[in-house]
């Protein structure tokens, strides 16, 4: 269970979170959404380390991680799947998701865990040994999951990933992410695509310029007149 | 023109090349990884030199006879002693530096390569004037058809080729080679994967370094003499090379700095002080013509 209180993080001078609480319980899909530059990246950001927190604290199952670094968060199961997706261009989709297994000791495991993302994507599968940069936006995502897989953390923290995807391949994504969730990892899904990531998650946040506002059940939340306004287009 | 283009001129360029080449590729690994031009790296070469020279009058006595075991704890002591070097500056100089503005790390590089000629200049054991280095290995001429060549000319041209194949396969082949493309392209998708990205760049620079180092030693043995300013000129020709083959790029700095070590030496043929000026010219072209460099990747800026 990761929990998050009272989160704050400036860039310099520009409070970019100022008030963020949310709870993230395990094998759940929880879901923060929110309008462009209401701090849902930052958030990311500051639960796997690479921005510093100046405020608050975020604790996974019971012990405070808050300000750790980044590469430390790794082996204690904070798996980050950043927007953008951030593949390393020119290293193959196979070296890629064998870094995604860097700070695990036993090899055998992460070659059990390539296999599984081969699995589950067999489109990257078939790129094995093409250079990630030569991917598709759709693989690139794919590949970026897939790189979150290996790494194997307890939660799966998911930054966007259906920006600039195709419809059809948004679908495919989504689906792919609550087969994830179905195998037994918690997974905290940052969307301006609301209604796709309502319909999956159990819990949802809503965050507006730096604050959590409402929050409650995925199905709850869909319902409500404010968020249908503002974030369903209804 | 025959004078200037024969075999003796080519295999002199190479070996011109091959110093370059070692230094040029610390230059750009360094920079490929945490964007500083390193200005100290000339004097990793000189330390190197000096290293080999100390090592050499400290083991002597102990090696009589075996010339060649000899001659490899001389090429570990000058890796070591760049390697090492290195490790130090980035940790005490540039690390602190890392999330400031640029400009802070690069006025820094030319402190500390200051400080390194000057220090050295400084110590008693070693001085500010030339010392000759001594003979590791008996020195022969070999005759090639025209061209008389120096078994050191070619030892240079080896062992250069040895510790570059040596990198190719260590950055291409092994995890931490994967790990440092990786922290080059995008360092912050590099500790989402678990990597210690300091540690990676530590050990950039030590390969970096030691590279210099063993340079030192080779271009000590070779023209013989030492001084704690022999690597500002290097250093500055290495750079260009590394800028000639576009800067951050490993192929690029090996090739950059042959083209220089023959166009230097077949423009000294003709002339010597267009040898010594031509690798600025070099320079100048480049920068006006294809600045990125001959194998530099077009940088898009982000937006």
């Amino acid at each position: 269970m990761l929990v998050v209180k009272n989160l704050k993080v400036n860039y310099g001078k520009i409070e970019a979170i100022k008030d963020v609480s949310f709870e993230v319980p395990d094998g759940k899909i929880v879901t923060l959404i929110g309008a462009n530059g209401a701090g849902k990246t930052t958030t990311l950001r500051a639960l796997s380390g690479l921005e510093k927190t100046s405020g608050g604290s975020i604790v996974l199952d019971g012990m405070d991680i808050t300000n750790r670094e980044a590469h430390k968060m790794v082996p204690l199961g904070i798996s980050h799947v950043p927007e953008g997706r951030k593949i390393f261009p020119t290293l193959t989709v196979r070296e890629n998701l064998e870094l995604a297994g860097w700070t695990i000791k036993d090899k055998k495991l992460v070659r059990e865990r390539i296999e599984e993302v081969f699995e589950l994507f067999p489109r990257i599968k078939e790129r094995a040994s093409q250079l990630g940069g030569t991917l598709s936006g759709g693989e690139q995502q794919m590949l970026a999951v897939g790189r979150g897989i290996v790494t194997g953390g307890k939660i799966l923290l998911l930054d966007e990933p259906s920006m600039g995807l195709a419809p059809v391949l948004v679908d495919e994504i989504f689906s792919q992410i609550l087969a994830i969730n179905k195998k037994g990892t918690t997974i905290l899904l940052v969307e301006q695509n609301a209604a796709e990531a309502l319909d999956i998650a159990d819990f949802a946040y809503v965050l507006e310029v730096g604050y959590t506002t409402l929050h409650g059940p995925a199905k709850e939340i869909a319902k409500d007149p404010r968020v249908r306004e503002a974030y369903l287009g209804v | 023109m025959g004078a200037i283009f024969n075999a003796q001129q080519i295999v002199n360029g190479l070996q011109v090349g091959s110093i370059y080449a070692l230094i040029a590729l610390g230059y750009t690994m360094v920079y490929g990884i945490v964007r500083l031009i390193n200005f100290a790296h000339g004097d990793f070469y000189m330390l190197g030199a000096y290293a080999a020279y100390g090592a050499f009058f400290a083991f002597n006595a102990l090696f009589v006879g075996k010339t060649g075991l000899m001659a490899f704890v001389v090429l570990i002591a000058s890796m070591a002693a760049g390697g090492v070097i290195a490790l130090l500056a980035n940790r005490l100089a540039y690390k602190p530096l890392r999330y400031k503005p640029k400009l802070s790390s690069l006025i820094t590089a030319i402190g500390v390569s200051m400080f390194l000629e000057y220090f050295l200049s400084a110590l008693p054991a070693v001085g500010p004037s030339y010392r000759s280095f001594p003979d590791i290995l008996p020195r022969v001429n070999i005759n090639l058809g025209n061209a008389v060549i120096s078994n050191y000319v070619i030892i240079d041209i080896v062992i250069a080729a040895v510790l570059m194949v040596g990198l190719t396969l260590l950055i291409k082949k092994t995890t931490l080679g994967k790990a440092m493309r990786a922290v080059s392209q995008d360092k912050d998708a590099a500790r989402l994967m678990g990597i210690d990205i300091e540690k990676v760049i530590a050990f950039t620079f030590l390969i970096g370094g030691s590279f210099a180092g063993a340079a030192g030693l080779l271009a000590g043995m070779t023209y013989p003499r030492i001084v704690p300013y022999m690597g500002i000129q290097p250093g500055l020709k290495a750079f260009i090379a590394a800028v000639l083959g576009g800067i951050g790029n490993i192929p690029g700095a090996v090739l950059g700095a042959y083209i220089m070590g023959l166009a230097e030496t077949f423009a000294s043929a003709y002339n010597s002080l267009i040898g010594e000026g031509i690798a600025f010219a070099i320079l100048i072209i480049v920068l006006l013509v294809r600045p990125r460099g001959l194998l530099g990747e077009k940088i898009a800026d982000k937006i």
